[in-house]
């Protein structure tokens, strides 16, 4: 197929210019001030758009095998597609744990019959248990790039060590959950006035800030490359960032729900609020936002956590952590980028460039048929782009989801900014907001 | 803020204003001469049914509202969980619909989650909902009693009915509570039903029985307990939450009792007409010397006593609903 995006604002890695995007056979022919459609063309009016390289999740649960009650591979991909992504790293924390070679490969086998490149992070450690290392060389050479045992966090620091020594001459990237399990002991929302206030133990900023510099120092010792999964908190922030000032390999991701709700959304006992690492208190969630516009997060990134509808019933106390991101992640982060003062060039950092560089997706990998992604926008590369138009106004509803599952927190609220288009490997796969 | 709780939910005393709980207690009051009646009952609630629904085990809690529902002459259902649906896996949100379609006007609710009685409050808009306890978060009926109690001891004392003192004898009391604070919903609601009522409200409690963070809290924390029993009008004594753990947030039952019981040593620092509480039921020697506890000074009894009339405000306030349908 062959489609012609027209008069959109083109996003490149450091400016933006109006201009035409001709997609021809899986890639990009060419790109020009005006260029001619050729025969057979479908032409796409994007003109007031943000035209960019798709995005890329680095941290989407798809729930496939063991949970498809609440989401699985297919229906990720279709939620994914229409929240403007051309790529997801599936998360290993399903049932049983994406730990060995076999798991794996069904999840890219799956993955492989959706639009979407579907890229999997293996687990650090055998069933996610943090006794045993799992089989990262084996897995590594299937192409997957990042491991972690998210859900929780490798607990134990010297297997941790141990597993930082492992993957060094891999070459592959180490993923952590940030949490104390000790300090976060049952807790269900942010430790603080407003926990202590609705009988909630908490969880302290302090369980996620100890393991980030635990962490930091492994990568010191080891020498290893380290990605830190959803920081919560500024100190967490100030400490990566520091750490990169030292030189050391490491990189990090927010997620859209942590730049935009804070923790008085618990105080309706809502469960749908409820998600490890806690929504934070409002100063928190300024900072994280101030440091995104200053480029100190490698990427935004969901967290996408589907439940089925009667686990997130239960009470605060009982109910599982975790809320759906990725239909609604392009509209968040505009206005987590402040909105009109939104940078497209930032925008599309955060959102494809700098995902794909830390998942190592900006090569395609025949041996896992991935295509390459957060490329510069020039002729040549793999046709992945998302077409964003700022001008949108539209509201989230619960009911008008793609993913199986039902627990968005952003139920009602008013968004501004939303995909329009999403051309993935080459197909036009959202038209219009619409799945094709 | 809540200015009534007529035709509301009782859900949390965090945001009801002093006049809201006077208006409780005031009708507490009418219905306190109610009880000792040889009929103790008032048509108040014909007709209406009122569902107890008990999550969590519960004794003096539950009997005492179903016998202020009965009183107030409204049909009784009443769920024991232990044999129900519940225990059978079913949701919340399923079990409140259950009762639901029985046809009720309120619902009575202990859980041991925080914030169940607030979800269920959502399930079922039409139905009025009274929290009788969630997890460790509020107990509003028994912040409510309590602060009748102490109105109604201290306007003996002046020879006067509480509800004509209104808010005067709150203005100034000190209050200190001592114990479990953090595992606490009866704590949650004393302060709040103090502190809105104008009285000054202390805790003594070691710092892992402290709440997490009291910053902006209307309280302050005594540095020294025995000092602190000398300043007291109040001393309400919570209880230890051993089945929530409580054990491991202090090295042993007897060193809690020797730097934060009440025991008879302790108490002799007391002024004599100190009013000493107890929610109940009692650790006696853990928290409170069982002598202590059986002081004259003691309204422990006159508590759980209390309760019934207090459950009946609450009930008839928040069922009966506007002004004009709620004259005795």
């Amino acid at each position: 197929m062959t489609y012609l995006l027209r008069h959109g604002l083109l996003v490149g890695p450091d400016a933006v210019r109006v201009a035409d995007v001709l997609v021809r056979e899986g890639r990009i022919a060419e790109v020009g001030d005006t260029l001619d459609a050729p025969a057979g063309a479908t032409v796409i009016d994007v003109e007031g758009c943000w035209v960019g390289p798709g995005f890329v999740d680095l941290h989407s649960h798809l729930r496939e095998p063991g949970r498809e009650a609440a989401e699985n591979i297919e229906s990720g991909a279709r939620a994914g597609a229409v929240g403007g992504y051309c790529a997801l790293v599936a998360m290993p924390n399903t049932e049983p744990a994406l730990d060995n070679v076999a798991l794996v490969s069904y999840v890219l086998d799956k993955g492989a019959r959706t639009p979407l490149d579907v890229a999997v992070a293996g687990a650090i450690t055998q069933g996610r248990e943090g006794r045993h290392l799992a089989p990262l060389a084996e897995m590594a050479a299937l192409g997957v790039r990042l491991f972690t045992d998210d859900g929780t966090g490798v607990q134990d620091p010297s297997l941790m060590r141990r597993a930082l020594d492992y993957a060094r001459p891999l070459g592959v990237r180490l993923a952590q959950h940030c949490e104390d399990e000790a300090l976060a002991a049952r807790g269900s929302m942010n430790e603080g006035v407003l926990s202590s206030r609705l009988g909630l133990v908490g969880r302290p900023a302090l369980a996620e800030e100890l393991m980030v510099m635990r962490d930091i120092e492994l990568v010191r010792l080891t020498g290893a490359a380290m990605h830190f999964l959803h920081l919560s908190t500024a100190r967490s922030l100030a400490l990566v960032s520091a750490a990169r000032r030292d030189g050391l390999d490491v990189t990090c991701e927010v997620t859209p729900h942590h730049l935009t709700l804070d923790e008085t959304a618990c105080a309706g006992f809502d469960a749908h609020f409820k998600v490890h690492p806690p929504l934070r208190g409002a100063d928190d969630v300024s900072a994280l936002r101030r440091s995104l516009r200053d480029g100190l997060f490698d990427a935004v990134a969901t967290d996408h956590a589907p439940h089925a509808p009667e686990l997130k019933d239960r009470a605060f106390d009982e109910a599982p952590a975790g809320m759906l991101g990725l239909e609604h992640a392009g509209a968040l982060t505009y206005e987590a980028l402040g909105s009109e003062q939104c940078d497209p060039v930032t925008f599309f950092a955060v959102l494809s460039r700098g995902p794909a560089r830390v998942a190592q997706l900006r090569a395609s990998d025949r041996r896992v048929r991935h295509s390459a992604h957060g490329g510069a926008l020039v002729a040549g590369e793999d046709a992945n782009l998302t077409v964003f138009d700022p001008r949108s106004e539209w509201t989230a509803r619960r009911d008008q989801l793609q993913s199986r599952a039902r627990n968005t927190p952003y139920d009602g609220r008013p968004l501004r900014g939303r995909v329009t288009t999403t051309i993935a490997k080459g197909q036009l796969v959202v038209h219009e907001g619409k799945l094709q | 803020m809540i200015t009534s709780i007529r035709g509301r939910n009782l859900l949390t005393l965090d945001e009801l204003t002093s006049g809201a709980i006077l208006e409780v207690l005031d009708t507490a009051e009418l219905f306190v001469e109610v009880n000792q009646r040889t009929i103790k009952k008032v048509p108040a609630l014909k007709g209406r049914v009122v569902a107890s629904l008990f999550f969590e085990e519960s004794t003096r809690t539950r009997l005492s509202f179903e016998t202020a529902a009965k009183r107030l002459s409204a049909d009784v259902l009443s769920l024991a969980v232990a044999s129900s649906s519940v225990k059978k896996g079913e949701s919340l949100r399923d079990t409140i619909a259950t009762i639901d379609a029985l046809g009720i006007d309120a619902v009575v609710m202990r859980h041991q989650s925080s914030g169940a009685a607030h979800q269920v409050s959502g399930y079922v808009p039409h139905v009025r909902v009274i929290n009788a306890g969630d997890g460790l978060h509020q107990h509003p009926t028994q912040g409510l009693l309590d602060a009748f109690t102490v109105r109604q001891v201290l306007a003996e004392r002046v020879h006067a009915k509480g509800s004509e003192t209104g808010q005067d004898l709150f203005r100034g009391l000190h209050v200190l509570i001592v114990g479990d604070v953090r595992h606490s919903r009866v704590a949650r609601s004393d302060i709040a039903a103090y502190s809105a009522l104008g009285a000054e409200v202390r805790v003594a409690a070691p710092g892992t029985l402290l709440p997490a963070c009291l910053d902006g809290w209307p309280l302050s924390v005594v540095e020294d307990f025995d000092e602190a029993l000398e300043w007291a009008d109040v001393v309400g004594v919570l209880r230890l939450q051993r089945e929530r753990g409580t054990g491991s947030f202090v090295p042993s039952l007897s060193e809690f009792t020797e730097t934060y019981g009440l025991t008879v040593e302790r108490a002799r620092r007391l002024r004599p007409s100190t009013i000493i509480m107890h929610p109940g039921p009692m650790n006696r020697g853990v928290e409170i010397d069982s002598a202590v506890a059986d002081l004259p000074s003691a309204v422990i009894e006159r508590q759980v006593s209390n309760g019934v009339p207090i459950r009946m405000a609450a009930l008839y306030l928040s069922v009966t609903g506007t002004p004009e349908e709620t004259t005795l």
